[in-house]
């Protein structure tokens, strides 16, 4: 091997470099994920040393008068993700298997281009439809709503048309592509065999289809999960149509707020220390929830890619057949 | 019961219809040239444009680019080439993580290491926090497409006598290379169309700066800042600049798809 | 079982077979009838010309090599191949004597009195139970009493009730491979099939659980009519009471077994089977 001495000694060099280098850019990245809680447990320091967990339990959020209770923030967030969760569930699943299995084969392409168009439109944009077209709709739905509903708690109060059920509404568009495009996935991936097996004993399409979503529900659970933890996170487009006010109700017509909404509303506002610590806190909790909803999401999708090959390991020792 | 679930069809794809129908017929009439080239008007003032915050947008997304794309192949590339040390797993796992991490926390995040230093807003604590979101994005894609290339190339390189390193560099990377840029494409459409974490780190600036350690305008700020005020001439203005936003979108997502296919086009044949 | 071990002569090739030499009456009826069926996936014609009778309560060995058309020819029998983009098929098979091909047929009904196990077992994530009483639930037994009887009565005659019977509610994927398919042939008998069809049933698993299968069948052939599909010529040799050869798609040469195998009146049957090719 004709090298030269000073060439030897460089390629010798290099690997170790080239590990070490790539390493530390890697360990960056972990270290901005670190960061990141760092710098949310450390900026709401006051608020929780100060407020403790009555913060989360406090109703009247009232910055002017040093007042921080953060009790609307979470129920908002809550209640519209929960129910762009209920509103979004059936329409994802109806989407997922009717692209899977009834669709015929020339729509396929086109509509899975829409889905994914839908989940390209940015959240400002879904904001913008819902302030000038979504909420005139449901203001009009409130006006019209019948008497007899109006008396219960879920549907009372003036028909503003920003609310949560607008927010849950927005919501919900804005998590069906992602849901449908998962479930989708999960439903491809139940095996030829469990479909043919249900044929053969005389299974209707439909049962069919029952059975396979059985074989998937882990992993489409997952699926909606994973859609909750987006809807917990999403901030413009709830907060041009929740109405932004830190109150705690049941009704689907009470303008309300979220976690994520008075952060983007009130940060730049905030004057004093302990104000920004407490928004910050806000944020340290939501930065929380929703590690652990994704986690727990991935957690249950990943799952349901290893049942279709092993079967679950069960106490008893089978017997030879 | 398929009446059911074509129903559920229509009913997301209605959402779509009416918002493509509303920005579309909103937004066109109000593109006009004064809308790419000028400023916003004072308050209370019709006309105007949107030049700087489009500008500004560009100027974000380049920054961001700037950030993330670096560390984002880099990464990728570690947690391919050294993907049976102890170290790899945990990255992965911390990239999965930062995909998930709300917009608005990555604002706090990129607001207390970027403008709080400085006593001010800047385009280049913007760049910071989309950069942030884009990290995750890159090097998912980066490390799905490396494993894409075949392991003959490597070994290839590797028998001529190169460095792992220089292996990388010179023949895999360009290999995946077609691939990361579809990546970045559709990243950069991700970003591009982010609000919330530019909210209190680039903020906004009416006038036109590109200065980067001054506060900058950009689309999805200025589209916010119009919708939720009360003059109908700032509205029609935030139709118009989404409508600019979804076209790039649009455009981005349709160039990811190009490049994709004929990537494929070329590791089939 | 199993008589006396024959053997085949031919130069330079010595099979051991044991083939049955008691020669089994011809049966009664048939059980299906299958009259000029051409079969087509898309523009490429698999099956040329198939006709062939299957006696009630007998068993019926398809053979061939990769591709003959075998698996193709058994899955028309329940109308498997309708689920197939581009399959069709033209001439009859009468079931009964009931085109289960004509106009005004219920496919459902169909595939429920023709029942089929599959080479690779595929037994749903629900419990033993569960798998077991399926094709019930789905016609509509309700009943859970006699939900309960069938499950036993199937277990039973698939032989799988004594290592079953104490674990009804877990996980049937807690079975073995070949428990699995014994899971499967119950699951298929308990809604009370006249004909049984099965692909290559016992060819995914180890050759001690396949011989617990061969015996299956031979002892399900009282009660059922069975269609069996395999490459293992030994097996087709052991457990079939008929035997019908295909080539690219024909049907080359079908007759009772033991003559099948020692005289065969085809040359490429006789190929065949001592191994020239395939």
């Amino acid at each position: 091997m004709a090298l030269s001495p000073t060439g030897r000694r460089r390629a010798g060099r290099a690997d170790p470099l080239f590990r070490a280098g790539t390493g530390a850019v890697a360990v960056l990245v972990i270290a901005v994920v670190l960061g990141i809680l760092a710098v949310l447990v450390n900026d709401s320091m006051l608020s929780v040393r100060k407020f403790g967990l009555s913060f989360w339990r406090t109703r009247t959020w009232d910055p002017v008068a040093g007042e921080f209770g953060a009790l609307p923030f979470i129920w908002g967030t809550l209640y519209s993700s929960i129910l762009a969760l209920v509103l979004a569930l059936p329409v994802s699943l109806g989407i997922a298997i009717f692209l899977s299995e009834l669709c015929p084969r020339w729509l396929r392409q086109p509509l899975a281009f829409l889905t994914e168009l839908l989940a390209a439109i940015p959240s400002i944009v879904y904001g913008l439809w819902g302030i000038f077209v979504l909420a005139p709709g449901v203001r009009w739905l409130e006006v019209h709503t019948p008497e007899v509903l109006r008396r219960t708690p879920f549907f009372s109060g003036p028909p503003l048309g920003v609310g949560m059920l607008a927010a849950g509404l927005v919501l919900a568009v804005m998590v069906i592509p992602f849901t449908a495009t998962v479930a989708r996935e999960i439903l491809k991936a139940v095996p030829v065999s469990q479909r043919e097996a249900a044929y053969a004993l005389g299974a209707t399409r439909w049962e069919a289809i029952r059975l396979a979503v059985h074989y998937g529900r882990i992993g489409i659970i997952g699926a909606v999960m994973l859609g909750f933890g987006r809807a917990l996170g999403e901030t413009m487009a709830v907060t041009m149509v929740i109405g932004n006010n830190p109150q705690v109700a049941l009704s689907l017509f009470a303008p309300q707020h979220t976690m994520a909404a008075v952060i983007a509303n009130e940060f730049t506002e905030a004057a004093d220390t302990l104000y920004l610590n407490a928004l910050v806190e806000i944020g340290l909790v939501l930065f929380l929830i929703t590690i652990a909803i994704n986690g727990l999401s991935r957690l249950l999708i990943w799952r349901m890619d290893r049942t279709k090959t092993r079967p679950t390991v069960v106490k008893t020792v089978p017997l030879a057949a | 019961m398929t009446f059911l679930c074509a129903l559920s069809v229509v009913i997301a794809l209605v959402p779509l219809a009416f918002i493509l129908f509303f920005v579309l017929r909103q937004g066109l009439p109000a593109l006009n040239w004064a809308f790419f080239t000028e400023m916003p008007k004072p308050v209370g003032e019709t006309g105007g444009g949107m030049a700087n915050a489009i500008v500004g947008t560009g100027i974000l997304i380049g920054l961001a680019a700037l950030i993330a794309v670096p560390i984002g192949i880099t990464c990728g590339v570690y947690i391919t080439e050294f993907n049976t040390t102890r170290l790899a797993p945990a990255v992965r796992f911390a990239a999965d993580i930062l995909n998930g991490v709300p917009s608005i926390v990555i604002g706090v995040f990129a607001y207390a290491i970027a403008v709080l230093p400085f006593r001010r807003f800047s385009a280049l604590a913007g760049g910071v926090a989309l950069g942030v979101m884009m990290i995750p994005i890159i090097v998912r894609t980066t490390e799905e497409l490396l494993a894409l290339v075949p392991s003959s190339l490597r070994e290839g390189a590797l028998a001529l006598g190169a460095t792992r390193g220089r292996a990388v560099a010179t023949v895999i990377l360009p290999a995946a290379l077609p691939g990361i840029v579809t990546g970045v494409l559709v990243a950069l459409a991700r970003v591009a169309g982010e609000t919330a974490p530019l909210l209190f780190t680039a903020f906004n600036n009416r006038f036109f700066s590109t200065a980067l350690g001054q506060p900058i305008g950009s689309l999805t700020v200025q589209i916010f800042t119009y919708a939720i005020s009360p003059y109908e001439d700032w509205h029609r203005q935030a139709w118009a600049g989404a409508t600019v936003l979804i076209a790039a979108v649009l455009a981005f997502s349709l160039l990811a798809r190009a490049v994709t296919r004929r990537l494929e086009r070329m590791h089939r044949g | 079982m199993e008589d006396e071990a024959s053997v085949v002569d031919q130069p330079g090739i010595r099979i051991q077979t044991a083939v049955r030499t008691d020669a089994v009456p011809e049966a009664e009826r048939q059980a299906i009838t299958i009259r000029n069926v051409q079969f087509y996936y898309g523009e490429k014609q698999v099956l040329f010309d198939i006709g062939m009778d299957i006696g009630e309560n007998r068993v019926t060995a398809l053979i061939g090599p990769s591709g003959c058309g075998k698996s193709t020819l058994l899955r028309c029998l329940n109308r498997m191949n309708d689920l197939i983009e581009g399959a069709r098929i033209r001439g009859e098979v009468k079931v009964k004597d009931r085109d289960i091909y004509g106009a005004g047929v219920d496919v459902i009904e169909v595939r429920r009195r023709i029942g089929m196990v599959f080479q690779k077992s595929n037994p749903f994530p629900k419990s033993i139970y569960d798998n077991v009483v399926y094709g019930l639930r789905i016609a509509g037994q309700r009943d859970r009493r006699k939900l309960d009887e069938a499950c036993e009565a199937s277990l039973q005659r698939a032989a799988l009730w004594d290592e079953a019977k104490d674990r009804l509610q877990e996980s049937a994927l807690s079975l073995s491979g070949g428990q699995q398919q014994r899971l499967c042939i119950a699951r298929a008998i308990a809604v009370e099939p006249e004909i049984l069809l099965m692909d290559e049933p016992s060819s995914a698993l180890d050759p001690l659980a396949a011989v617990k299968i061969e015996e299956l069948i031979y002892s399900l052939k009282e009660r059922y009519t069975i269609v069996i599909v395999t490459h293992n010529l030994q097996q087709a040799a052991r457990v079939s009471d008929k035997t019908a050869f295909f080539w690219l798609g024909r049907l080359v040469e079908y007759g009772a077994t033991p003559q099948m195998f020692t005289n065969p009146r085809e040359k490429l049957t006789e190929d065949y089977i001592t191994g020239r090719f395939g």
